[in-house]
């Protein structure tokens, strides 16, 4: 062999060696949960204010999000789960219907994961109900993933690309971000307060 | 010497030892994996045939020494040589011919019989594959007698059955070894299956095509047994739901009702009618839980109730903690649903 091709050839083994030690990490699975009875999010975390009172600075978000929202197994879970509980016989395929839409920038309850987590959890008025103890909390959580997804939220990573029914509207993974009036700085209800 | 003389019909003995068992195409016990296990062993004897016949043909090519006259310069082979060498090989391409022939023509004659069964079934059975379970509906002309049980089929011995395919998911493959060959289940489409027990026995399916993390746990059981057996299991699994006995038991059916069990499963004459898991019914008279994972048995199912994901990973099934007293409430419950 020419030393010429010695080099190439070391320059690739050399290479692909380096892609070995940065090779990309699968996304972990968890389908098992938390053995132990979960308490939900910090009760801290749960507010629909921007207004602290005492300390100025907002308390953090719960260490589930990026866990929850970032995962894309998570996320086609909360899909299952969403047809299978029936989500879709008030709020459709996320357009709305006798439920207010889950698609759109407006959030009533607060559009973060601890928000919607709470809303599930505890039920709302007109309508909506309360599933406390009847969907376990792991479950509950990648529904409220799911539904920040239908919003556009979620990565694109990580969102669902294709419906496994007939697709009713644009997979989350292509849906546009729909900004979060609660969140939005220049939504009227945050700018009033500035 | 002895010794491996005696190896030889041991050998053959250890191969054969497969062939029996509960899920074993070559140990039918139905008309149609009788013709199918027929189509197998002419087709292997045969091939076997033709195997060692091109052994032989090859070592004698390989072995075979090359003519050389006096002074060791290799000779031509004449030309009556070459036209026995042509013969032979017409010869082959004949018989090769011949051969695969008859052997479509075998196969051909196997796939109408396997459709001898048709229009002539007695009862219709609708089995719908989900994943990773069986979803078994009973269909009667009397509405009122149609019922749906979860992984396990009844038929009476030597009464042809019908079975309606349907996917609610992904393709599974409903595959009854000791009955029949594979038929897919495909969402959107209607398949059918007609099978026929002609011997009593339990035998175990299985689904044969990938359908997600735990298609390895998706079997099921065909139970053949007589006609009056068959009835009496079929009048059982139409009453609803036993009510519970004691305390404890309804207890149990409290939490059910109350706690995560009750959004997913059923049980006919209770409140819980959800449709995408199980039908629990009557869970206590069957063989196996977890679509064919697990024998049934109380201890099992506190360990299936318990931790599903431990047993199953990834199935549909969550983990929903309990309290002790709970769990032996629910099992208590669960476990008196005969």
């Amino acid at each position: 062999m020419s030393l010429h091709c010695r080099r190439a050839l070391s320059i690739l083994a050399a290479l692909f060696l380096a892609a070995g030690l940065f090779a990309c990490e699968r996304e972990e699975r968890d389908s098992r949960g938390p053995t132990a009875p979960e308490t939900g999010p910090d009760p801290g975390s749960i507010t629909l204010s921007d207004l602290y009172a005492g300390s100025p600075t907002r308390p953090a978000p719960d260490l589930r999000r990026d866990q929850f929202e970032k995962n894309a197994f998570h996320l086609s879970e909360g899909k299952r789960l969403f047809t299978w509980f029936n989500c879709t016989g008030c709020h459709a395929q996320g357009g709305g219907n006798i439920g207010p839409p889950l698609m759109d920038e407006k959030w009533i309850y607060g559009s973060n994961l601890e928000n919607i987590f709470a809303s599930i959890v505890q039920g709302r008025p007109n309508g909506m109900p309360s599933f406390r103890d009847k969907i376990p909390e792991q479950q509950v959580w990648e529904i409220a993933a799911y539904v920040r997804s239908l919003s556009g939220q979620a990565p694109k990573a990580a969102a669902s690309g294709r419906n496994d029914q007939i697709n009713s509207k644009p997979a989350e993974q292509s849906t546009p971000k729909a900004s979060p009036t609660d969140t939005d700085p220049h939504s009227p209800s945050v700018e009033g307060r500035q | 010497m002895r010794a491996r003389r005696g190896g030889v019909p041991v050998c053959i003995a250890l191969l054969t030892a497969g062939c029996e068992g509960i899920q074993s195409a070559l140990d039918p016990a139905g008309r149609q994996a009788q013709h199918l296990a027929e189509i197998w062993w002419v087709m292997l004897a045969v091939l076997m045939a033709v195997y060692v016949i091109v052994l032989i043909c090859l070592a004698v090519a390989a072995l075979r020494r090359r003519r050389e006259n006096l002074s060791g310069m290799i000779v031509p082979p004449e030309r009556q040589a070459d036209r026995r060498i042509g013969l032979l090989l017409g010869a082959g391409v004949v018989i090769t011919a011949v051969t695969m022939l008859s052997l479509t023509a075998y196969s051909y004659h196997t796939d109408r019989r396997l459709s001898d069964l048709s229009g002539r079934t007695e009862m219709t059975i609708e089995v719908t594959a989900l994943q990773w379970w069986w979803k078994v509906r009973y269909l009667d002309d009397v509405p009122s007698r149609s019922f749906t049980t979860a992984n396990e089929i009844r038929v009476p011995v030597g009464v042809p059955v019908r079975i309606l395919l349907k996917s609610q998911d992904v393709i599974h493959s409903f595959w009854v070894p000791n009955l029949h060959g594979k038929q897919d289940l495909i969402p959107g489409r209607d398949n059918e299956i007609d099978i026929v027990a002609d011997r009593e026995g339990t035998y175990r399916g299985q689904c044969a095509e990938f359908c997600g993390i735990q298609h390895a746990h998706m079997a099921f059981e065909v139970i053949a047994e007589p006609r009056e057996a068959f009835d009496a299991w079929r009048d059982a699994q139409i009453a609803p739901a036993s009510p519970p006995a004691d305390d404890q038991q309804k207890q149990g059916q409290d939490l059910f009702q109350q706690s995560a069990c009750v959004m997913c499963h059923s049980i006919r004459g209770t409140d819980a009618a959800a449709s995408v898991a199980p039908d629990l019914t009557h869970l206590a008279s069957r063989g196996t839980l977890a679509a064919g994972t697990l024998p049934y048995n109380r201890g099992n199912l506190a360990a299936w109730i318990v931790d599903p994901q431990s047993i199953k990973p990834g199935n549909h099934m969550p983990l929903v903690s309990l309290s002790p007293s709970d769990l032996q409430a629910l099992l208590a419950y669960l476990d008196s649903l005969k």
